[in-house]
């Protein structure tokens, strides 16, 4: 199983290939349909965010504060990613993404996106909101939380060995339009 | 009042953390089944760990903890405005104690006053019946599989479906088929043949009440679900929609009568995080019993 540790290399994203399973280490940041459209409306990041060789999870996660006064991620599942296809490429593209969680895969243009700027589309286990948020070691800030609401803002999560399966890779593949086309055919003949 | 309120409260984290039994049976049938070393196996020993973490921490399966649909069944008199009054309280401490996620958003202004408690949520469908006890159900119903839901209005030319069971598996499949790994499979549907479009979604998901492995009483009912079951799980889409043996882990098809002009077909997907639990209530309003 390959390691991928932020911040990532071009060249270690374009190494891999769909259907490749990944764990994850380093910083990741949430963002989901607020954000996306913030960012694709030509909204700045806040100081301190940087998506740069970096990834973004699709995540609204549940979030508590201990007794310390510490942010506890309590579960961090993914969310359906489809939602930001409209937005996602342009985010690749003018923050320097090279990974993107999320689940349930995406469109064209994000495809074409993962294929020009050097980016994958890393697919977790959507509902495992436990397996994954044990995964998150610290929650070091969260950014937007007035604007947004918890679910919908930018959390900053250190991940170790997180999960997750390469679905687009930076080739111009998607294991999606495998599975939709080899299910349609298959369901022809049920008929 | 308190003892009721703190009994939902109850229902409402055992229901966000801890998987029905019917429910964890199909999910261990389709681990077993996918191949070893593939990514859908994979993703189904994620699951797998995910189930027991949840009930061993005591926190939610999944983090969307969904739409809180209760079904309550109330004996004569049970006084309906003191039960929807304990069951906005119990569903405010829920998410207060990160049973539940802060999950309900105003669609005009985009704010979420933190809470779970507006306007439609929680949503609670009273029914009286003949016994003497109260017993109430809970679905959380998460928005990843919520989006995938479908309703076809037959006939439905393109995808050659008649005004008949045939017609009807043909858009079942289709809803299948469309909603690919996107609702987190492998799933289960609650499916409704018939009423109008807003009883037919909403019998749809009452279907999701029904064990799995339970026989439809009527049998060709029975038969349609068991079709659809199998035929799903020869498309390959697999767990997550990433190829495999289990797309469907079971389906559940009630039936209400329609108009002369009117045929829906209303599904509902239930992801593989299926939460579904219920209790009996004693007359003080504490916990009698768990239903599944």
């Amino acid at each position: 199983m390959t390691t991928l540790t932020t911040p990532i290399s071009e060249s270690v994203v374009r190494a891999l290939k769909v259907g490749e399973e990944v764990l994850i280490t380093g910083t990741v940041f949430t963002g989901r349909d607020a954000v996306h459209k913030y960012l694709y409306d030509g909204g700045a990041l806040p100081a301190g965010v940087s998506f740069q060789n970096g990834i973004l999870y699709h995540c609204g996660p549940v979030i508590i504060k201990d007794e310390a006064g510490n942010w506890k991620c309590v579960a961090a599942g993914p969310t359906t990613s489809i939602r930001e296809e409209p937005y996602q490429g342009r985010v690749i593209r003018d923050f320097g993404l090279r990974g993107v969680i999320g689940k349930g895969g995406m469109g064209e243009k994000t495809v074409a996106a993962c294929r020009e700027h050097g980016c994958v589309y890393l697919h977790a286990v959507g509902g495992a909101a436990q397996v994954l948020a044990a995964c998150v070691q610290r929650v070091p800030n969260v950014y937007f939380m007035e604007e947004f609401g918890a679910p919908e803002a930018i959390w900053e999560f250190q991940v170790a060995s997180f999960p997750a399966v390469v679905t687009i890779d930076a080739h111009g593949h998607s294991l999606h339009q495998e599975v939709l086309a080899a299910s349609q055919a298959a369901l022809a003949k049920y008929l | 009042m308190n003892a009721l309120e703190d009994s939902l409260l109850e229902l409402i984290r055992r229901t966000s953390a801890e998987i029905p039994d019917d429910v964890h049976q199909a999910l261990l049938a389709s681990l077993a089944r996918e191949q070893q070393g593939t990514i859908a196996a994979s993703a189904m020993q994620i699951i797998q760990r995910n189930v027991a973490l949840a009930k061993n921490k005591s926190q939610p399966i999944c983090q969307d903890t969904g739409s809180i649909l209760f079904y309550v069944d109330c004996p004569r008199g049970l006084d309906q405005l003191d039960f929807a009054r304990a069951a906005r309280a119990a569903v405010k401490r829920a998410t207060q104690k990160g049973y539940l996620r802060q999950n309900s958003v105003d669609p005009i202004t985009g704010k979420n006053d933190g809470t779970n408690v507006g306007p439609g949520s929680p949503a609670l469908h009273f029914d009286q019946h003949a016994a003497p006890e109260t017993r109430v159900r809970l679905i959380l119903k998460g928005g990843g599989c919520e989006n995938v839901g479908a309703q076809y209005a037959l006939p439905h030319e393109k995808l050659k479906a008649n005004r008949d069971l045939d017609g009807c598996r043909r858009v079942i499949l289709d809803a299948v088929l469309q909603a690919q790994g996107k609702g987190c499979g492998p799933g289960v549907l609650g499916v409704c043949i018939g009423g109008d479009r807003a009883t037919g979604y909403e019998f749809s998901k009452r279907q999701l009440l029904r064990k799995l492995g339970e026989a439809n009483p009527n049998p060709a009912l029975d038969k349609l679900e068991r079709d659809v079951v199998e035929t799903a799980n020869k498309l390959g889409i697999g767990p997550m929609g990433f190829g495999g043996r289990t797309t469907l882990l079971g389906a559940r098809i009630g039936v209400l009568n329609r108009l002369p002009a009117s045929y829906f077909v209303s599904i509902s997907y239930m992801c593989w995080a299926f939460r579904r639990q219920g209790v009996t209530l004693d007359p003080n309003g504490g916990i009698a019993g768990w239903l599944y």
